[in-house]
Parts: structure tokens; C-alpha cells; sequence
């Protein structure tokens, strides 16, 4: 059985398809370290001119919220129709707003 | 795909009826599982498997292929292969990727692999004596698995849907480049289509065999169809992927090797002869042509690169503590 310790650790890979756009998560690969893991992402994820720029980050630092929770965290803004354009009535005449 | 309607897959699962019947609701609403959802232990275990013998069949399909990548005709031949057999190496590294978000580690993936435990395609134990053999893979192999791929972009489990986006895109290429092999001999000397034709025959029923066992024999596929892991049965696809290649052999001027292909106004689909299973058994547990040569060379390219994974490893370590001591001397 492998210990722990050697394990190649698990990155996170985030490409910006180009300027102007925002880094977007692609995939995930196993590195041993930063520099490792941008080659690595750059074989695995950017044969065809995916982009222009690659972030990696280890899978282990990456806080995510709890699926369990969600209904509490995201269904109140379904019923705030007032943070939408569209709740507030503005006549015609007005002209685009 | 590659998964062949999975081989010996166990669906059971002890969840609660109400558990079951929520979660079955939305994949109905066809809703996306995601990796930390809640799901029934028969879904994670179907889909281990699937995704695993799929990544595993990714990667072991390279060396048929890769047999040929210095013997090429030409060079624009041999860069086409290289950047196929590249693809199939991503196509297996984007699966590994999602198997593990359903907590199977890469390690204990590629332990089963190489010890022969986890099971990969059948096609990949044959052959590839000839040239011609690797313009019938691109055709009909990569042919088979794009017409299997397809519908798993929609599989109910997001990372494996999305690694499947992917890889359909790099596929087509895949297939147009295997054909464009099979044209070239087919227009060639009476020799080189004669190539092309036995390269077809060898080709024709294993890859038939890659939508797995006929759909009266496929224990797990009705759960796999009911949590729209699977959207077509193995025959439906089988039959599809006949009736999209006869035409393209047809054009070639080459003949598909059954006797009792025919075509049914009825269904406007070709039926087929009769599939010989006892060799796709046979090839499944590992009395295939190959399966031997393919654990070996697999075992020796894990072995041989064991120093460089080491020595990555080590340097990362040795850069971390003397990260750490540098910071300490600072305080
Ligand atoms: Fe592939
Ligand atoms: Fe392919």
C-alpha cells in the first residue's frame, strides 16, 4: 500500500480561453508540483488553442460549500424579484432605462 | 463506451425507498449529479466502474496504435498518429479525473489496471499487423466510439457528461484521419487494396463487439438506462453505428465481411448476421491475441517511469522544506 506522503497530489485547472475573459475551471490532473502541474495542464488541456493562460491550484485547498445546505444558502434570492430591472415599472414614455 | 456496456457491474444498492425515489425524481427532471450530491451506492459503484474500464481502455487503446507511430508512410501520417495516440492518453487522463471526484484514488485505478484486475475494451486485444490496420481503427473503432460517446455527453453525472463534451470534440478527427488511410490504399495497388479489405475483415466484428453483449444478455443495462447513465441499448447502438459505416466501406469499394448484412425498409437500419460471443468472452477474460503483451507493456511504462515520478516527488519536497526553513529564518 502506498503511503499517503507519496502521493502525487491532485490539482485543480483554471484556462482563460483569452484576454478579457475570466480563468475558467477546465479539469483536474495529478502533479508533484506547481511548476509540474502547469505542464501538465498545458499537454492535457491545451492541444487546440484552448487559451492563453493556465492557473492551478492543489484540489486540497479549495473550500466548498456544503451541497446539504443548498436550499438555505441559494433559494432566498429566488424570491428577491426586487433586485431585478424588471420589478420596477416605468412608463414607456420614459424611454429605455 | 470503451466500457461495453460495462463488464460485470453490480447496480444493487440498500438506500430507503424514499432516498431512491428522490433521487430517481431528478434525474427524471434531468438534473446533473455533481460529485458531493447525495447518491445511491449502486449509481457511485456503476459509475466507478464504467468511468474506470473507459479511462483504462483510453489508455491501453494507445499501443495498439502506438505500434506503428515510427513505421508511418509519411510524415504527415506520422504526425497524425502522434497527435491521435496523444488525444487517447488526454481522453483516459480526463476520465481518471472523474472517476476520482467519486472518491476512488488515481493510485488504486491504475494498481487494478496494471495488476489486470480492471477490465478495458476487448478491441484493444488484437492485432495490428499491417499499415491498413491503423486506418480500420480510426475508421471503425474510433467510428464505434464516437457513435457510443455521443449520447454520454448527456449522462446523468456532470463530470463525466462534461470530460465526455471534450472528448467527442477531439474525436472526429480521430475518425477522418483513419479513413483518409483507408481511401489512400483503397485507390492504391491491387495489393494495397487488398490490405485495406483484410484490415476491414479483421476489424469488422471486434468492433461490432465494443457496444458489448446484445441487449437480451445485458443484465445491468435497464438500471444504467433508468439513472440515465446510458441513453440507447447496446443494440441500438450497435445497429446505428452499422448503418452509418456500410455506406463509407460501400465508397471505399470494399466489402463488409457478413454475409447476411441486410438492409430492413422497415426499420430503414441494417440487420446483421450473428455475432460470434464466444470470442468476445473469450477476449473479456483475457484470452485475447494480446491482453498479455497489453499488461506487460503497461506494467513496463509504469516501471520505467517510476524514477521520474520519484524524483519529482522529491525535489517537490525538498522545495517545500526549504520554503520552510527560509520562512523560520526570516521570523
Ligand atoms: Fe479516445
Ligand atoms: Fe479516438
Amino acid at each position: 500500500m502506498t503511503d499517503r506522503h507519496d502521493l502525487t497530489p491532485l490539482w485543480e485547472v483554471f484556462i482563460r480561453p483569452r484576454n478579457g475573459l475570466h480563468h475558467r475551471h477546465v479539469g483536474s490532473l495529478h502533479a508533484a508540483d506547481s511548476a509540474l502541474a502547469l505542464q501538465a495542464a498545458r499537454d492535457v488541456y491545451t492541444r487546440r488553442g484552448e487559451g492563453n493562460s493556465i492557473w492551478v491550484c492543489r484540489s486540497a485547498d479549495i473550500a466548498a460549500s456544503d451541497p446539504s445546505f443548498a436550499e438555505a444558502n441559494f433559494e432566498p434570492a429566488d424570491d428577491k424579484i426586487y433586485r431585478h430591472p424588471t420589478f420596477y415599472d416605468i412608463p414607456d414614455e420614459v424611454g429605455h432605462m | 463506451m470503451y466500457s461495453q456496456g460495462l463488464i460485470g457491474a453490480d447496480s444493487s444498492t440498500t438506500e430507503s425507498e424514499e432516498f431512491l425515489a428522490a433521487f430517481q425524481a431528478r434525474i427524471d427532471r434531468e438534473e446533473k449529479i455533481e460529485p458531493n450530491d447525495p447518491m445511491p451506492e449502486g449509481y457511485r459503484r456503476t459509475l466507478v466502474r464504467q468511468i474506470g474500464q473507459h479511462a483504462h481502455s483510453e489508455i491501453v487503446g494507445m499501443l495498439p496504435e502506438g505500434n506503428w507511430i515510427t513505421r508511418a508512410p509519411s510524415l504527415r501520417r506520422k504526425i497524425a498518429l502522434l497527435a491521435k495516440v496523444q488525444d487517447e492518453g488526454g481522453h483516459g487522463l480526463y476520465l481518471y479525473s472523474a472517476a476520482e471526484t467519486l472518491g476512488v484514488s488515481r493510485e488504486q485505478m491504475t494498481e487494478e489496471l496494471l495488476s489486470g484486475k480492471a477490465k478495458y475494451s476487448s478491441i484493444f486485444n488484437y492485432p495490428t499487423p499491417t499499415w491498413a490496420d491503423i486506418g480500420a481503427i480510426g475508421w471503425l473503432v474510433d467510428g464505434a466510439a464516437i457513435m457510443n460517446q455521443i449520447p454520454l455527453c448527456r449522462c446523468s453525472f456532470g463530470p463525466y457528461a462534461r470530460a465526455m463534451i471534450r472528448v467527442c470534440k477531439e474525436e472526429s478527427f480521430h475518425q477522418r484521419q483513419g479513413y483518409e488511410i483507408m481511401m489512400t490504399l483503397a485507390r492504391g495497388s491491387e495489393e494495397q487494396k487488398q490490405m485495406a479489405q483484410e484490415a476491414l475483415n479483421r476489424w469488422w466484428w471486434p468492433s461490432l463487439m465494443m457496444f458489448g453483449p446484445s441487449d437480451t444478455d445485458s443484465t445491468n443495462s435497464d438500471q444504467s438506462m433508468k439513472w440515465k447513465i446510458k441513453r440507447f441499448s447496446n443494440d441500438e447502438l450497435r445497429q446505428k453505428f452499422i448503418t452509418a459505416t456500410v455506406p463509407q466501406a460501400e465508397y471505399l469499394g470494399l466489402t463488409v465481411p457478413d454475409p447476411d448484412l441486410k438492409w430492413n425498409e422497415e426499420t430503414k437500419l441494417y440487420d446483421h448476421g450473428e455475432i460470434d460471443w464466444s470470442e468476445f468472452k473469450a477476449v473479456v477474460s483475457g484470452n485475447g491475441q494480446m491482453n498479455r503483451d497489453r499488461i506487460r507493456d503497461r506494467n513496463q511504462a509504469w516501471d520505467d517511469g517510476a524514477w521520474v515520478r520519484e524524483a519529482a516527488l522529491a525535489n517537490a519536497r525538498k522545495r517545500a522544506d526549504n520554503q520552510h526553513i527560509a520562512r523560520e529564518a526570516a521570523e
